[in-house]
């Protein structure tokens, strides 16, 4: 792939041939070769604040490290600040014990290291470590039709579908690269043609989805294709209301993380449906029905990697991806009311509620609600769950999530939201059932 | 009795090795998580949903997949491989490639100069073809032959 069929203007060429620095020319090769691997046309300007899945400094990543040390070292900078992904740990939210700590020093010890390098190339600011950028309270909201070169999937898959920006399902790396040219190859999400559905996806539950299970189970049937799913508005209304945001983060996050899903459309409620309807449907589309028994078989067929499968929980993580702020209220409500129920006052391990460090503050400058959750057990944290993980000691604990991204990609065992209340209330899941 | 497929050719080279075919997409993190959290050399697929690959070695294989998916960290987690060494020889997509393993293979290819050499739009019958432990050559124009 040595021959450049992609057309470059002038200054790009320029680039390319390294009469801005051979730093710079590396960084252009880079994305001109990732573009032809798409028969991409040529490149397009990337407007606004972009987005990183990298925030972690895992020690292991030495080769993306050194990277970033090159681009900082030759003087180059985003063309616009950035946000990236949630930090990996945060003690005073999320107790941990000495070794656990000690590991975690370990794991992500260049975090620090890394932080600085963020800095230097363009963060936004000390609060912008978040999976969920587009909450207002963040601010990293991008228009309409906007072309952008994000990387991480839930985001990626909300600014696509939710909000009709525009971009591809950059990996990490080429998302920096991006975002210093201030360019990305045009192909896939970024054209017309790239945006049309080749599954039509019918909805037909008896009452509202879980989204967390539906998004999975779309996921795993169309892989990377795009879908248009019909049945929803039934369940959803056709106001993009923060209930309905919350939703589809959720949804997507799992067809993102289940399969490979970069941009869905929901009849009557995404942006691009509105505009164009079943235009959107590509010549040819495939046809699948979601019901019932359908979301109980793909529950069912998660693997549980609990050892003792009725273990009781050593922890519950919430927000994976990071709750927006009716979700946060909404998990308080749900717990405290659980409890008085129960005629309990704490929860019967600690429970996490991840949230951007934008919405924390918000919370956290009430001592009151501090005080009120410290009581219940319950934190708001704004660390990345499946960083946590990612410690291999504390992944030998007994984890519950309600998130099927977490799931996915460690030990985490998944419950539904009114069996993890039950879970976190009692310590015991589905009225007494401990293990599907 | 050898059959032979023409894909095209992503990052070009020769070589011979043992197939390891996963039916259903990869998922780069969720394989190579554990064996680069520990920096192992020797990597064993952690991907729980994966029944082709679950703990089978991964490290010199010539992996035979779809396409990847999961985490934007994907090509993240192919750079951090090929830093190790653990890496796959080769990996023969039947679909076109994605976007998540193009920019690891790429920037691995650019940045670290350590290749894995890729083949892609091998179609269906590849995969249906190809079996886990059958002999693999890769040829420069992207013709691969099944022993």
């Amino acid at each position: 792939m040595t021959e450049i069929k992609l057309k470059l203007t002038p200054d790009e060429q320029a680039i390319l041939d390294g009469k801005q620095g051979e730093i710079l020319a590396k960084a252009m090769r880079s994305i001109v070769t990732y573009g032809q691997a798409f028969n991409a046309d040529r490149l397009v300007d990337i407007v606004g604040d972009q987005h990183f899945v990298t925030s972690f400094g895992a020690n292991t990543i030495k080769p993306y490290f050194a990277m970033m040390d090159e681009l900082i070292d030759a003087g180059l900078k985003t063309k616009e600040p950035f946000t990236v992904d949630p930090r990996p740990i945060e003690y005073s939210s999320v107790n941990v014990n000495p070794i656990q700590k000690l590991v975690f020093g370990l794991v992500f010890g260049k975090q620090a290291d890394y932080e600085k390098q963020l800095k230097a190339l363009g963060l936004k600011n000390e609060n912008a470590f978040t999976c969920t950028c587009y909450f207002p309270e963040v601010g990293n909201t991008p228009k309409y039709g906007s072309m952008l070169a994000w990387s991480e999937s839930s985001a990626v898959v909300y600014a696509n579908s939710v909000l009709g920006a525009r971009t591809n399902r950059n990996s990490a790396g080429i998302d920096v690269l991006c975002a210093i040219l201030g360019k990305a190859p045009r192909f896939g999400f970024l054209t017309d043609e790239g945006r049309q559905a080749t599954w039509k996806i019918e909805v037909k539950t008896s009452k509202i989805p879980n989204a967390q299970l539906l998004g999975s189970a779309i996921g795993l049937k169309v892989m990377e294709e795009v879908p248009y799913i019909t049945g929803l508005d039934k369940f959803l209304g056709k106001e993009m209301t923060p209930t309905v945001e919350a939703f589809l983060k959720d949804m997507g996050a799992a067809t993102a993380s289940n399969g490979a899903v970069g941009l869905y459309h929901v009849e009557n409620v995404t942006p691009e449906v509105r505009n164009l309807g079943e235009k959107l449907l590509a010549p040819g589309y495939q046809t699948f029905v979601v019901d019932d028994a359908e979301l109980e078989r793909v529950y069912k067929s998660y693997p549980v990697l609990w050892k003792n499968l009725d273990a009781e929980p050593k922890r519950i993580f919430i927000g994976c991806p990071h709750l927006n702020r009716y979700q946060l209220d909404g998990w308080i409500e749900r717990i405290s009311a659980a409890l008085k129920v129960h005629g309990v006052t704490r929860t019967a391990m600690p429970v996490s509620l991840s949230t951007p460090p934008d919405i924390a503050d918000l919370y956290r400058k009430d001592p009151e609600v501090i005080a009120k959750l410290k009581a219940m057990n319950v934190s708001i944290s704004t660390i990345c769950p499946l960083m946590y993980m990612n410690n291999p000691l504390a992944a030998m604990d007994p984890i519950a999530t309600n998130s099927n991204k977490l799931r996915t990609y460690s030990k985490a065992r998944f419950f539904q939201d009114d069996d993890i209340l039950e879970l976190m209330v009692t310590g015991t899941a589905g009225k007494g059932e401990k293990a599907q | 009795m050898t059959t032979t497929f023409k894909g095209r050719s992503i990052l070009s080279g020769n070589c011979q090795g043992e197939a390891l075919v996963s039916h259903g997409g990869f998922n780069t993190l969720a394989s190579y998580q554990t064996a680069v959290v520990l920096r192992s050399k020797k990597a064993s697929c952690s991907d729980q949903n994966n029944v082709d690959l679950y703990k089978k070695v991964m490290t010199d294989k010539i992996l035979c997949l779809p396409q990847t998916i999961g985490s934007t960290t994907g090509g993240l987690v192919i750079m951090t491989m090929c830093d190790i060494g653990n890496q796959p020889k080769a990996m023969l997509f039947s679909k076109p490639i994605d976007s998540l393993a193009a920019a690891g293979v790429i920037l691995s290819d650019i940045w670290l100069e350590k290749r894995i050499i890729v083949v892609d739009s091998l179609g269906e019958d590849f995969l249906n073809a190809v079996k886990t432990g059958e002999a693999v050559s890769i040829a420069e124009d992207g013709t691969v032959t099944i022993a």
